[in-house]
């Protein structure tokens, strides 16, 4: 898949909570390490502004958005923006399984919050092989 | 009388894509956490741009300072179409030029040397938080009757 052709990972950018800072990670996760050939990230401030290349990166490209908060910032951008949106995250959602992983911090996360994002990134990359074999 | 403490709002822009977002995040961070944290909020950028009313009132009302990745200067703009002038503006960019041989890599954790980086930026965030506040002082000792 050429670079102009992937999925879009795109989390809020969730300054104010640590919620935030987990789906960041996360997403860094699947973009750098997990997944780097499949997928990339885009700043989610630059959909907001409107920015011409990026607005036709994410009606051109499968997008998959990770939020912290319920405001949901990221999926209402992407939807907002006419993106091709295949599937959202709460990281709420996956603390709700993982009640045990706390997280706390922003500059720097808790080990909890690290592993908390660890199983976030798991969940996406499950989208993101779905995408690429045509079931999502 | 109610007392009203001012505070200075610091908009960064979110800046997952590139290094000089993340510090643009993380100096946000230090300045809100440890150089200034009883004078400071943070506007989540994205929710300010999507219509937060909270956040666009909050920066109509109190100074702001933008701190920004890159050129493309989001966080500035924003706060300019939706809020008003901020009272100062800082580019990452800009303070990249004045240390040269800080090469940035990482956009999730920053090396030592980036985090001191994001420390330099913090320090110019602050000093202008303090201008704010002197500014704000200023005025409102002038329109004391």
């Amino acid at each position: 898949m050429s670079k102009d052709k992937c999925i879009f990972v795109i989390p809020c950018s969730g300054i104010g909570k640590s919620l935030g800072t987990v789906g960041r990670k996360a997403s860094y996760k699947v973009v750098d390490e997990l997944r780097p050939k499949q997928t990339r990230t885009t700043c989610l401030a630059l959909l907001t502004m409107g920015d011409e290349e990026t607005l036709k990166m994410v009606r051109e490209n499968p997008c998959i958005t990770i939020d912290g908060c319920p405001a949901k910032c990221a999926q209402k951008n992407v939807e907002a923006s006419n993106g091709r949106l295949m599937k959202s995250f709460m990281v709420t959602d996956t603390l709700r399984n993982h009640r045990d992983l706390k997280p706390e911090g922003i500059i720097g996360l808790n080990p909890e919050g690290c592993k908390l994002a660890d199983l976030l990134a798991e969940e996406i990359v499950k989208t993101v092989d779905e995408i690429m074999e045509g079931k999502s | 009388m109610p007392i009203i403490k001012w505070k200075v709002g610091i908009v960064s822009c979110s800046g997952e894509e590139i290094p000089e977002g993340t510090i643009s995040r993380v100096a946000t961070r230090l300045v809100l956490e440890k150089l200034r944290p009883d004078e400071t909020v943070t506007i989540c950028l994205p929710l300010f741009l999507a219509g937060g009313e909270g956040e666009r009132t909050f920066a109509k009302v109190f100074p702001t300072i933008t701190v920004d990745g890159c050129e493309k200067r989001c966080a500035e703009k924003g706060t300019m179409k939706y809020s008003g002038k901020p009272f100062a503006t800082i580019v990452v960019t800009d303070s990249l030029k004045k240390c040269p041989d800080v090469g940035l890599k990482s956009r999730d954790q920053l090396s030592s040397e980036e985090l001191v980086l994001a420390e330099k930026v913090a320090e110019e965030i602050a000093k202008k938080v303090d201008e704010a506040l002197n500014q704000e002082m200023k005025q409102l000792r002038s329109e004391k009757p």
